[in-house]
């Protein structure tokens, strides 16, 4: 069965990343296409860093939904990161399209 | 009403499905009446010389350089041409928002040189596209800012009229639509307050102010507010752009129109995944893009709204 080495390896690193911050390989990205953010919820441990891509010919932004933080505006292709140190729930909108919403969940590592 | 609303689309579907044809809007006390007219009788007044008569534009998006049209200055320029070209000049032109594609301050510059060329003065109103700068609207309060409250609203009377330019593009609330806000409308009350019921009142916003298809947020959840206030008016007409594509329909003495883009088509609502650009062969974009004419009789009631294609 492959399924056990792959446990391995995910225990091994779950182990490491009590000591080291996790490995930039794993960076979650969120794609706004079509006028959504996907995934619309998204879960990630404390201290990750998100990138959202703009694959719509539209501009679009990320503004947190309580105004504490708000992108430039991207346009088609454009990229936007953020890092989220502290467990919590997130919600964002865009601020061109508020119709437009998602959620980070960030988790204690 | 019911039967109204049924003439309204009615109207609005062969409007649209008839390429070089305008659809001259008619609104009085007995109702509306829509009255399809060739591209030639459309291009002018549809009455004699006297009363006022403006033209709106909308949606330009200078900066947009995507397939569904790359070069939308020069469809820009093709829609003054055309305004140029009428035998009465209109008294101004309203620009419905969305100047700018990325409110970047060439894209401004662009936009008023090209603007410029029109000859009469241009009354703004921003789009969700003009207020994305760094200062959240400053470049465009800086530059069509003067003489305007708050986020850049505003009124006018021209020709026995009454023109209010609204703003429902700022400070919008997550999982909301345009939204207009109660400092807004609490100059709007004191606007409005003492005019007589019998002034025609002419409201231009950018998003739609009326529940046009919310699952693409298209509507302002504030607009019923507005509405509340503009109620004992004989005479409202609400012009819109955002949508970029005509839609039309009545609600007692309240006409909503929208008008066409001069930069690209969006699809119809529903009809596609999103209301994003929508990309047509080029020999077909400037069918679909257009301007609106809209023309007010002295002591009368009824705006003839007239909207022609670039094609």
């Amino acid at each position: 069965m492959t399924i056990k080495p792959v446990f391995l390896l995910l225990l091994s690193a779950a182990l490491a990343g009590a000591a080291q911050p996790p490995a930039p390989a794993a960076a979650p990205v969120v794609h706004i296409s079509n006028f959504r953010f996907g995934p619309q919820t998204l879960t990630v441990p404390a201290g990750t860093t998100i990138t959202w891509i703009n694959d719509d010919d539209e501009p679009h932004n990320v503004t947190a939904s309580d105004r504490s933080y708000r992108s430039p505006i991207m346009d088609s292709g454009a990229r936007f990161s953020r890092t989220y140190p502290a467990p919590g729930e997130y919600a964002y909108f865009c601020a061109l399209h508020p119709h437009m919403t998602g959620r980070i969940l960030v988790v204690r590592r | 009403m019911a039967i109204q609303d049924k003439v309204d689309r009615r109207g609005a579907l062969k409007c649209m499905a008839w390429a070089g044809a305008g659809l001259v809007w008619t609104m009085g006390g007995d109702g509306p009446a829509g009255t399809l007219l060739s591209a030639a009788q459309g291009a002018r007044p549809a009455h004699g010389a006297a009363g006022l008569s403006f033209v709106q534009i909308s949606d330009s998006h200078i900066g947009f350089d995507r397939a569904a049209n790359l070069d939308p200055a020069a469809t820009l320029r093709a829609a003054i041409a055309q305004i140029r070209a009428m035998p009465a000049p209109p008294a101004f032109v309203l620009h419905t928002g969305d100047i700018t594609h990325l409110s970047r301050d060439a894209e401004f510059d662009a936009a008023q040189a090209i603007l410029q060329e029109l000859g009469v003065p241009v009354h703004f109103v921003p789009g969700e596209h003009d207020v994305q700068d760094e200062g959240t609207g400053a470049a465009y309060l800086r530059r069509f800012g003067a003489g305007t409250r708050g986020a850049g609203w505003y009124s006018f009377d021209a020709g026995g009229a009454h023109f209010v330019g609204l703003v429902n593009v700022v400070d919008l609330r997550a999982g909301g639509l345009g939204h207009l806000g109660d400092a807004q409308l609490a100059w709007l009350r004191a606007d409005l307050a003492g005019r007589p019921a019998s002034m025609p009142i002419v409201v231009f916003a950018h998003m739609p102010l009326w529940s046009l298809y919310p699952e693409w947020g298209w509507g302002t959840d504030d607009s019923a507010a507005a509405l509340a206030l503009l109620a004992r008016f004989g005479s409202v007409t609400v012009l819109n752009g955002h949508i970029h594509q005509i839609m039309q329909k009545t609600e007692g003495h309240v006409a909503f129109h929208t008008a066409r883009s001069t930069a690209f088509p969006q699809p119809a609502p529903g009809t596609a995944a999103g209301p994003g650009p929508l990309g047509v062969p080029a020999e077909r974009l400037r069918s679909m893009l257009g301007l609106t004419s809209v023309r007010l009789e002295a002591h009368r009631a009824p705006l003839a709204i007239t909207d022609t294609i670039l094609a």
